[in-house]
């Protein structure tokens, strides 16, 4: 068979919904395009520890302090899976830490926002993993095998995250003008940014087209977007507060809510990686590691003289 | 690559601050093995794969599987296997390994013509 046979070959079993599995012969550019999303993917669920493991010795209550610890458990869980899912690929854990930890590689920019009140844990749960979990049920469905199984197991245990979310927001929301305040605010600051995880306009995106042929997406960037927003207006009635956007309004004819233009060169300053918290993210991340090498090193010597001495205590019997 | 950058709307952090990105290079330390995790989600069900993690020894890989994939009453036991021993069929063979049982229809109950006063078959 000649490359373009089985680029054709390949293209037909997409087609036909089979999924494709580690060993089966792939494009280059599908694995390429699969492990730089997957650790992507990976990174941002590791990176989006931080901002929510800032708030669990500050959280109100021991309820809310147990539910951020699970929370925060959850996506230490996710980005496991998704760093496992990758290395079927061909790509190494090691090396995309590096990655990461170096600045080459890419997180999800929500992240690179700060966490300033405690409203602002109940506002990433509604709008942060929101956003996350619409793309994460479309991801269910993606073409390559392990990311896909992976997705389901994660959107299983996302759920909750976003309702803890919105439940905390809603507390607020009855609470003290001082609290109504607050949850308000977070609104404010998080609404645009959520709408950014997205990522560009449909008519912007360089790796859309070719990702939805390969089926490793199902829906638009703007197509999902619109989903979100059709979803959290209607939500945020139930907290007796708006939304930060003037020109967010029904458009019957559509069927869908209208909503006003994202500030793009907010987006590209971000990814480029000018957010409020970049380096603090990625210094946070380089002393974890640095600080966790003793442990990993340690931890491989205890293992390498237990098995020396059972190998021993065998020799004796 | 430094590049200064003025505060952005959100932050309280800092008026100045460098961009993310440090040129360190790649790490070497040796690498934990790869473990496939085995979960028998109630007794008398099978063990079934669940997912891999790294860890240094068995124990180790015991214990992780339990925090990431029992969390929610997922499991009642766990195996672990070391990826490297795990051998699997090769995809360009699947025609000859599994095509052969498309035509042998009769190895399956649905293939033989009963009468239906015939019961409990």
């Amino acid at each position: 068979m000649r490359l373009h046979d089985f680029e054709k070959a390949f293209q037909e079993k997409i087609d036909k919904e089979i999924k494709i599995e580690p060993k089966d012969w792939m494009p280059d550019a599908y694995r390429k395009t699969n492990v730089r999303q997957i650790s992507q993917h990976a990174h941002s669920e590791v990176v989006g520890m931080l901002p929510e493991g800032n708030w669990i010795s500050r959280a109100p209550s021991l309820k809310r302090k147990a539910i951020l610890i699970a929370k925060v458990q959850d996506e230490a869980g996710h980005g496991l899976y998704l760093y496992s899912a990758a290395e079927t690929l061909g790509t190494s854990r090691e090396q995309m830490i590096s990655d990461l930890l170096s600045g080459k590689a890419k997180y999800s920019s929500i992240f690179n926002y700060p966490t300033l009140t405690w409203a602002d844990m109940g506002a990433v749960g509604w709008l942060v993993d929101g956003a996350a979990i619409l793309n994460q049920v479309m991801l269910c469905r993606t073409s390559y095998g392990p990311y896909a199984r992976a997705m389901v197991r994660i959107c299983k245990e996302e759920s909750f995250h976003q309702r803890q979310g919105f439940e905390s927001l809603l507390v607020l929301s009855k609470g003290t003008g001082e609290q109504k305040a607050m949850c308000q605010d977070a609104i404010n600051r998080w609404w645009w940014p959520s709408l950014m995880m997205f990522g560009p306009k449909d008519s912007e995106s360089t790796n859309s087209d070719q990702s939805m042929k390969w089926k490793i997406k199902r829906k638009t960037n703007d197509e999902l977007r619109q989903a979100f927003v059709d979803m959290a207006a209607e939500q945020v009635k139930l907290l007796g507060m708006t939304l930060p956007d003037p020109e967010l309004k029904w458009n019957e004819k559509r069927k869908h809510y209208d909503f006003g233009e994202i500030n793009w060169e907010e987006f590209w300053s971000v990814v480029k990686g000018n957010g409020p918290c970049n380096k603090q993210r990625l210094e946070a991340r380089n002393k974890a590691h640095k600080e966790g090498a003793w442990v990993r090193e340690a931890a491989l010597a205890h293992a390498a003289k237990k098995a020396s001495r059972e190998q021993r205590l065998e020799v004796r019997v | 690559m430094n590049i200064k950058i003025s505060k952005n709307n959100y932050g309280d952090f800092g008026g100045e601050e460098t961009a993310g990105g440090s040129n360190a290079p790649v790490n070497q330390e040796a690498a934990w093995p790869l473990w496939e995790v085995f979960i028998r989600s109630k007794q008398g069900l099978d063990h079934k794969h669940a997912g891999s993690l790294k860890a240094a020894d068995a124990e180790m890989a015991i214990e992780n599987a339990r925090d990431v994939y029992t969390r929610r009453q997922e499991g009642v036991s766990i195996w672990v296997v070391e990826s490297k021993h795990v051998h699997a069929s090769n995809p360009d063979d699947a025609e000859s390994l599994y095509e052969p049982a498309e035509d042998k229809i009769y190895r399956h109950p649905t293939f033989y013509d009963l009468p239906d006063e015939v019961k409990h078959m």
